[in-house]
C-alpha cells in the first residue's frame, strides 16, 4: 500500500467516564478508499470527528499529511480542513441558500475567485454528481438522494484530499444506493483523493472499497480487503456482514430476567 | 438517603446555572471577536436586517399605531380632568419615546424575531448544518452569529423609532381627529416638551441595550439548544421568557439612571 494520508495511532476517546474508544490504530493510504464499519453507536463516527477535528483523544493522535491534528491551533486546523470535505449523514445542505449556493459555499468563502469562475465550477461539480440542472432549486425541493448527491458536489467543491463520508448510504433506495457508491469510488479515483467511509452498509460498500475496518464496541475486531472480510469466519464479522440474527450480538437488549419480571418462576 | 440526594440535586442545579453563564459569556465575547465579518461582509447582515428587522415591520407599526390610539383615549380621559387636554400632545410623545417605544417594540421583537433566531440556529445545529460549516473551516460564529446579531443591535432602535412614530400618529389621529383636541396645542406642546437629549437619546440607548441582550440571548439559546425537536421548542418558550424578564429588568435599571431626579 501506498504511503497514508492518515494515521490512527492509539486513540482512546471517553464521554465522562464511559469509554466510546478504546486504542484504535488506523492507516488510511493516500488514494485508497476506506471504510469503517460496524454497529450504530460502535464508535465510528467518532472516529471520523477526531480525523476532523472536532474531537481530541485523552490518549493517542491523529496525524494526517505528518501533522498531530489536535495540537494544530485554530489556524492551523481550518488550513487542514481547507483540504478536506465531509459528507454528512442526511446531506447537511444549507436550508436557506439553493443548490448553487450551497456548492459555491467554500469557494466563496475560501477563495476570491470571480463569480463567472465559480459559476462554472458549480456546473462541472453538479455535472459530476449528474445533478446539472438543479442549481435553483431549494435543499426542501429535492429527494433524499438528490440532497446527498447535491452535498457531496459541496464536498468536492474544492478538490479536497480526504474525503469523509458518514453514512453516505443511510435511508436511500437502492437506486440511488448504487449511484451514490459508485460515484464515492469515480470521485476518488478522479479526483486522486483519500476516502474514509464509515457505514453499516455492508453490500454496497464492500463493492467499492480497497479495504475495510471492523470496529466493535470501540475497538477494532477485524480488518482487511472486502475479499478478506467476505471470508472472514471471526464470528461478529460473520454475523454482521451475512446479517444474521444469532451471533455474538444478542437480539435482546441485557436486562433482568423477562420470566423473573413477570412473576413466572421455571 | 433523600437528604443527601436532595442536596446533590441543588449542587448539580447550581454548577450547570454556573457552567451555563459562563459558556453564555464567552459565547458572547467570541461573538464580539468574530463580529469583523458582519461589517467586512456587510451584505451578511444586511440579509439578516432584512430577516429580523424588515419582516417584524407590520407588527411594529400595528401594534405602535393601537398603542398610540389607546395612549390618546386614555390620556385625554384624564387631562380632561384637570383642563389640561391641551397637553395630549406631550403625554402621548413622551409616554412613548421615553418608555413604551423601546420596551414594547422590543417585547414585540423578542417574540417575533428573537424567537426566528433560535429556531433558526437550533434547526441549523440539529440537521448538522453548523457541524458542517466548521468542518468547512468556517467559523459558525463569524458566519452565522454574529451578522444576526449586530442585524438584531441595529434593528432594534430603528423599529423603537418606527414603532413610536406610528403611536404618536396613533394618538394624534383620536385625540384631533377624533376627539377634536386643538392641532396646533397637540404638536407645540409636543416639541416644547420632548427634549431630544434627554428623551430622545435616552429611548435610544434603551433600545439598543434591549436589542443588544435580545439578540445575545435568542442567538446564545439557538446555539445552545439540545439537537431534538424537544430542545428546540424548549430554547424558543426560553429566548421569549428570558428576553422579556431581560428587558424589563435593564428598563428598570436605564430607567432609575436616566430619568432618576428629573
Amino acid at each position: 500500500m501506498s504511503a497514508p494520508l492518515v494515521e490512527v495511532c492509539d486513540v482512546n476517546f471517553a464521554y465522562d467516564s464511559r469509554p466510546i474508544l478504546k486504542g484504535i490504530n488506523m492507516s488510511f493510504p493516500k488514494g485508497k478508499l476506506v471504510a469503517i464499519m460496524g454497529l450504530s453507536g460502535c464508535g465510528k463516527t467518532t472516529i471520523l470527528r477526531h480525523i476532523g477535528g472536532v474531537l481530541k483523544p485523552t490518549k493517542g493522535y491523529v496525524k494526517i499529511d505528518g501533522k498531530v491534528v489536535h495540537e494544530l491551533d485554530q489556524q492551523g486546523l481550518y488550513a487542514m480542513r481547507r483540504k478536506m470535505g465531509m459528507l454528512f449523514q442526511f446531506g447537511a445542505l444549507f436550508t436557506d441558500m439553493t443548490v448553487f449556493d450551497n456548492v459555491a459555499f467554500q469557494m466563496r468563502e475560501h477563495t476570491d475567485l470571480p463569480e463567472e469562475i465559480i459559476r462554472d465550477l458549480v456546473m462541472m461539480k453538479l455535472h459530476a454528481v449528474g445533478l446539472y440542472g438543479t442549481q435553483d432549486l431549494m435543499p426542501g425541493e429535492l429527494s433524499g438522494g438528490m440532497a446527498r448527491r447535491v452535498a457531496l458536489a459541496r464536498t468536492i467543491a474544492l478538490d479536497p484530499m480526504l474525503i469523509m463520508y458518514d453514512e453516505p448510504f443511510a435511508g436511500l433506495d437502492p437506486i440511488s444506493l448504487t449511484v451514490v457508491g459508485e460515484l464515492i469510488r469515480k470521485l476518488n479515483d478522479a479526483l486522486g483523493a483519500t476516502s474514509i467511509v464509515v457505514t453499516h452498509d455492508v453490500q454496497e460498500s464492500l463493492k467499492i472499497v480497497d479495504y475495510v475496518y471492523f470496529v466493535s464496541n470501540g475497538a477494532i475486531i477485524a480488518e482487511g480487503s472486502a475479499d478478506d472480510i467476505r471470508a472472514s469466519g471471526e464470528a461478529f464479522v460473520k454475523q454482521f456482514v451475512h446479517g444474521e440474527m444469532d451471533g455474538p450480538i444478542p437480539f435482546h437488549y441485557p436486562g433482568n430476567d423477562f420470566n423473573t419480571d413477570l412473576g413466572v418462576h421455571a | 438517603m433523600n437528604i443527601v440526594g436532595g442536596l446533590k440535586g441543588i449542587g448539580r442545579r447550581v454548577v450547570n446555572a454556573v457552567w451555563r453563564t459562563g459558556y453564555g459569556a464567552r459565547f458572547f465575547l467570541m461573538t464580539l471577536l468574530y463580529s469583523g465579518m458582519s461589517f467586512r461582509r456587510f451584505r451578511l447582515t444586511m440579509r439578516e436586517i432584512f430577516f429580523s428587522g424588515v419582516m417584524s415591520l407590520i407588527i411594529i407599526l400595528v401594534a405602535g399605531m393601537f398603542v398610540g390610539m389607546v395612549l390618546g383615549l386614555q390620556g385625554y380621559e384624564t387631562l380632561k380632568r384637570y383642563g389640561s387636554e391641551s397637553a395630549l400632545g406631550s403625554l402621548v410623545a413622551l409616554s412613548l419615546v421615553r418608555e413604551l417605544g423601546p420596551v414594547l417594540a422590543a417585547l414585540l421583537f423578542a417574540s417575533r424575531a428573537g424567537s426566528a433566531m433560535t429556531a433558526e440556529i437550533g434547526l441549523m445545529k440539529a440537521t448538522e448544518q453548523i457541524d458542517a460549516m466548521e468542518l468547512m473551516a468556517v467559523n459558525p460564529i463569524a458566519r452565522v452569529v454574529a451578522p444576526r446579531f449586530w442585524a438584531g443591535v441595529i434593528s432594534m432602535p430603528l423599529l423603537a423609532a418606527l414603532f413610536s412614530a406610528m403611536g404618536v400618529f396613533g394618538g394624534y389621529v383620536v385625540g384631533v381627529v377624533n376627539i377634536g383636541v386643538d392641532e396646533g396645542s397637540f404638536w407645540s406642546q409636543m416639541q416644547a416638551s420632548v427634549d431630544f437629549q434627554h428623551d430622545i437619546l435616552n429611548g435610544v440607548i434603551k433600545s439598543l441595550v434591549f436589542g443588544l441582550a435580545v439578540t445575545a440571548i435568542a442567538l446564545f439559546e439557538g446555539y445552545d439548544a439540545p439537537p431534538t425537536a424537544e430542545g428546540v421548542s424548549g430554547a424558543t418558550t426560553r429566548t421569549v421568557v428570558e428576553s422579556s424578564l431581560a428587558i424589563l429588568m435593564l428598563d428598570f435599571i436605564l430607567t432609575a439612571f436616566m430619568f432618576q431626579g428629573a
